[in-house]
């Protein structure tokens, strides 16, 4: 299929010289509650279709709702650490409108009363002049049920409008989310996109850092709907937006930022007007393409849920709450920054490797941190890399990283061998000691064994030993070359220059 | 032993318990009621015999083996087709559900599993319970025992009409604005709405969440206070279900909490008079003398705000039956109409629904839909849930003075079939007297007052505050006493006999 957009583009230079961008950003966020936010069912990703309903999340006649208390709970820490006010009373609603994939036929969301409202959210922003602190407005933090999953097939466009059948999968309905809504972003519009991506990011991080979701853009337990108007420079009214729905990356929110404002522009500039309407993201171009087209704002009807009682958290428990937020992603970064010495840029690669915390566990065992980031964001990161996965989903442990660096450190190790064990553990083969008895990886410290490899290797080459005596030590390295060769990499290379001297000068 | 179907609910258990009659024996009576008088009366739309002959032997066996019995235990019901039971289909009396099997008890059916009570089959409702006649059901009419011709009320008429024919001593119904109060009123049997909350709604299929009740219809008022009892408790599956202990209402019923002597008494202004029936009226007066008589201090109450109940209650439940029945696509269940394979899914949505549902479903889908736009949300919803708000405060107030609240239970006997099909706000004001209540969340019970025009029954409401269950049942066995001594016997031992040549 292709989405070739025939729309037209400005330059986003000339763009952002002509209109002010901006933004509106809404993110869904699925909870990792075991179970869904009205029943019992689980929530687990993956499983066959339709194994994992209910009456209740089937919307079966007679079925009621009962709210999972662990969902209000990450609710409130969700909007807690988005310095939110907590409502000490709110409402479900229901959004009412006809679509296959919801079982009711309406969404038991928040409308009105959201549980969380009013905070904030502080990025950074690279920019040509350094890294710039922006604050982003939180509008609400609200509590909802995520719908079915529907497959339109046998049609060319994947869509509902020409597909033969759809299928759906209910094992979704249901399962809990928040929405997060930013209050209107306005910033300098060359920054726009950045501060899109740099937002999504940041919130990432928090949500991650408190452990109540799992936030895989690609896996959809984390979406971006990315709204978006311009306005002429000097203009104070808001114009006509469009909202590009389910953007599952990172790096698309910065893109479908930037192709909005380019096409926005465009449109406007040629004396057109925007249409207000859904979009749809495309990864392989990077563009927009029309939706469904809102005639009129559409009507959901909105009510408070009968079927279930206000939430009312008493002060109590939300204060308990807030004593369990970790540590803010930002002010982490800047402290362990400090405290490790790091430059920009090694923390970056720290943080782009999504190693953070993995370092930071392993320091806590007692690693030294320049040995702890060496590993990650060498050769397991490179690992993680090849696999595709994320570091963190990886089965080697800060535990694992801590004992390699130990084995290491004592001279056990080197760090060929090093790397073997991560490979052995990675390989599911146990931990590192288990693989280096099972591999029998320990370096070879019998002095006697590595002396009788040195006097091979220097008859093989006899003019190295003058060249030693001569005061060209690094000479010493080809003996050391064929050393470690001859004892398959297990011998300590430090301990055989040190015997490679002694035979030659006598020392 | 066709006399079976004659004892009381209470003196069939204690029967059973005492061996001496098998709850098989009960069962098989009352099937056989139910074979020589549905033709006439329609009560039932599905009936298992194997099913219920099978409930009331594992009654008998867990006699047999020892195990103590319930209250009810082998007593057998009739159940209103709203509430979901495995084994059975569920259609609301609706063609849209037709053949739909729930996968899942209702906490109602469950409870009474757990009790021995036997289910004898799903009775005939308004379509969605929305109606006060019967007529209203996609599977026919259901006609009153009393006159054939008449309505046997609605929306639980199947229900009520079971119990007047002597097809089980027990049902339940829903009351969402009157739907078990009017229906026990026009066929001289007692029925309760109890406290909003207090009997499960998970498996009660909804049409205004906010007002649906479930509750129990009797001969007598111990009989409906021992099934309330089975019926009520906390559900964690059901949010709005009240954690509390249920109101000691088989005590009440059995005198055990006194009677009416020094008790307050309010009779509601509003809910009399004008539009009430020369013969409604006349037998209202009596039972207020009759409680003067009986030591109840009687006073006059106003509630201004209960002339706005019915507009409010308009609004409220279409708004919310709009939404419910929003489900009924044709997607997952029931029928599917329209799917031909040139129709996309919005276009079978509105096939099946325009087929599926009957017109007074799709009048108020249509007015609840209205009132929910925007734009419109404020002046309808969100007014409706102010009058709804100052007819609370007007029964708290009217709490602080009296202990109960009493009124007609409808302006008038039950009408022909057909009188009022085609003229739905007649057919809305059956309810005015129940209305109130419902949105106010009390409990409210329809006990019989006497016969009224053409010799039909006529219902005396008694009204108590929020989880004061208990009163309704106190004042109402304390009068259902004093009335059957007036009369000489139960007002139900005139129904005529519609068995030809039958014992009478
Ligand atoms: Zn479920």
């Amino acid at each position: 299929m292709t989405t070739t957009s025939r729309d037209a583009l400005m330059s986003f230079e000339d763009a952002i010289a002509t209109f002010d961008p901006v933004m509106g950003l809404e993110v869904h966020v699925e909870l990792n509650t075991h179970t869904k936010m009205f029943c019992g069912c689980p929530t687990a990703f993956g499983a066959a279709p339709n194994t994992q309903v209910c009456p209740v999340c089937l919307g079966l006649p007679g079925a009621l709702p009962v709210v999972n208390e662990k969902a209000v709970e990450s609710a409130i820490r969700i909007g807690l650490a988005l310095g939110c006010s907590i409502a000490p009373w709110s409402r479900f609603a229901r959004k009412n409108y006809f679509y296959p994939d919801m079982p009711k036929d309406f969404q038991t969301s928040q409308y009105d009363e959201p549980i969380a409202f009013d905070g904030a959210l502080d990025i950074v922003v690279e920019t040509d002049d350094g890294p710039q602190s922006i604050t982003v407005g939180i509008e609400r933090a609200h509590m909802e049920e995520d719908t079915g999953k529907i497959s339109h097939l046998g049609g060319a466009t994947g869509r509902i409008h020409g597909a033969d059948y759809s299928l759906i999968d209910y094992n979704r309905a249901g399962v809990p989310l928040i929405e997060i809504v930013t209050k209107p972003i306005e910033v300098v519009p060359a920054l726009a996109p950045a501060v899109a991506r740099a937002y999504v990011t940041e919130l990432r991080e928090l949500i991650v850092a408190l452990g109540v979701s799992d936030a895989h853009m690609h896996q959809g337990s984390m979406r971006v709907d990315a709204n978006l108007s311009l306005k002429p420079r000097g203009r104070s009214e808001f114009g006509t937006r469009t909202e590009t729905k389910n953007v599952n990356s990172i790096r698309s929110v910065e893109r479908a930022v930037r192709f909005e404002i380019q096409r926005q522009a465009a449109v406007l500039s040629s004396g057109g007007t925007i249409v207000q309407e859904t979009r749809h993201f495309h990864e392989n171009d990077g563009s927009t393409t029309s939706g469904r087209v809102k005639e009129e704002a559409e009507d959901y009807r909105y009510f408070p849920e009968p079927d279930l009682t206000p939430v009312a958290p008493d002060e109590a428990w939300v204060e308990a709450l807030r004593a369990t937020l970790p540590e803010s992603p930002l002010l982490k970064r800047a402290r362990i920054r400090q405290e490790w010495g790091l430059s920009e840029h090694d923390m970056q690669s720290l943080i782009n490797a999504g190693a953070l915390d993995l370092v930071e566990q392993t320091v806590a065992l007692g690693s030294d941190p320049a040995d702890a980031r060496k590993w990650w964001t060498g050769e397991i990161a490179r690992i993680s890399n090849e696999r595709g996965l994320d570091v963190a989903v990886l089965p080697i442990t800060p535990a694992d990283v801590n004992r390699i660096i130990v084995l290491t450190s004592e001279g056990a190790l080197n760090d060929k061998l090093a790397r073997q064990v991560i490979e052995g553990v990675l390989a599911g083969e146990g931990g590192p000691d288990e693989v280096v008895a099972s591999r029998g990886l320990a370096v070879v410290s019998d002095d006697g064994a590595l002396m009788e490899a040195i006097d091979d290797a220097l008859a093989a080459q006899p003019d190295i030993a003058d060249k030693i005596r001569d005061g060209k030590v690094q000479a010493a390295g080809a003996i050391v070359g064929a050393v470690m060769k001859a004892t398959s990499g297990k011998a300590d290379a430090a301990r055989v220059r040190e015997l490679i001297l002694e035979r030659v000068t006598g020392v | 032993m066709s006399d079976l179907t004659r004892l009381d609910a209470s003196e069939t258990a204690a029967s059973v318990a005492a061996g001496q009659v098998t709850a098989r024996e009960v069962t098989s009576a009352h099937l056989d009621r139910v074979n020589q008088t549905d033709e006439q009366v329609h009560a039932f739309l599905h009936i298992d015999r194997n099913l219920a002959l099978a409930a009331a032997d594992a009654v008998d066996a867990a006699r047999a083996a020892g195990e103590p019995l319930g209250p009810l235990a082998g007593v057998p019901l009739a159940l209103k087709d709203v509430f979901t039971m495995r084994g059975a289909p569920t259609t609301c009396g609706s063609k849209i559900l037709d053949g739909w099997r729930p996968p899942y008890d209702s906490t109602v059916v469950e409870r009474l599993r757990q009790a021995g009570v036997v289910v004898l089959g799903k009775t005939n409702m308004d379509e969605f319970a929305m109606g006060s006649s019967t007529e209203n059901s996609a599977f026919g009419v259901t006609h009153n025992p009393w006159d054939l011709q008449r309505i046997p009320g609605g929306s639980s008429g199947g229900s009520s009409a079971a119990v007047a024919a002597r097809q089980a001593p027990l049902a339940i119904g829903t009351d969402t604005g009157g739907s078990i109060r009017q229906p026990a009123a026009v066929t001289g049997i007692v029925g309760v709405k109890p406290t909003y909350g207090a009997v499960s709604r998970y498996g009660l299929v909804a049409f205004s969440s906010s007002l649906d009740q479930g509750g129990p219809f009797a001969r007598t008022v111990l009989d409906a206070a021992l099934l309330h009892e089975v019926m009520a408790g906390h559900d964690p599956k059901d949010a709005t279900s009240i954690d509390a202990p249920v109101p000691p209402v088989v005590a009440a019923a059995r005198g055990e909490l006194g009677g009416v002597d020094g008790l307050k008494v309010g009779v509601v202004s509003q809910l009399q008079g004008e539009g009430y029936e020369p013969g409604v009226q006349a037998r209202f007066d009596e039972v207020v003398e009759l409680l003067t008589s009986m030591g109840a201090d009687v006073v006059e109450v106003s509630c201004p705000s209960f002339d706005y109940a019915l507009p409010a209650y308009y609004l409220i439940a279409p708004s919310e039956c709009s939404s419910n029945l929003a489900r009924f696509d044709g997607m997952r269940y029931g029928l599917r109409a329209g799917d031909d394979g040139a129709n996309g899914v919005e276009q079978v949505m509105a096939i099946t629904r325009a087929e599926g549902f009957g017109p007074e479903v799709k009048r108020r889908i249509m007015l609840g839909t209205y009132a929910l736009s925007a734009g419109y949300y404020d002046a309808y919803y969100g007014q409706a849930q102010k009058v709804r708000t100052l007819i609370r405060r007007d029964f708290e107030a009217a709490y602080r003075d009296v202990d109960v609240l009493l009124s007609p239970t409808t302006p008038t006997v039950a009408f022909p079939i057909g009188e009022r099909a085609d003229d739905p706000i007649a057919m809305y004001k059956a309810d005015l007297a129940t209305l109130p209540s419902s949105l106010y969340g009390g409990p409210a019970m329809s006990l019989p007052a006497g016969l009224g025009d053409e010799d039909l029954p006529v219902g005396v409401q008694l009204m108590a505050a929020v989880q004061r269950d208990e009163q309704v049942y106190r004042v109402g066995a304390a009068l259902e006493s004093a009335l059957q001594e007036r009369w000489g016997g139960p007002l139900l031992d005139r129904v005529p006999e519609l068995v030809q040549g039958g014992a009478a």
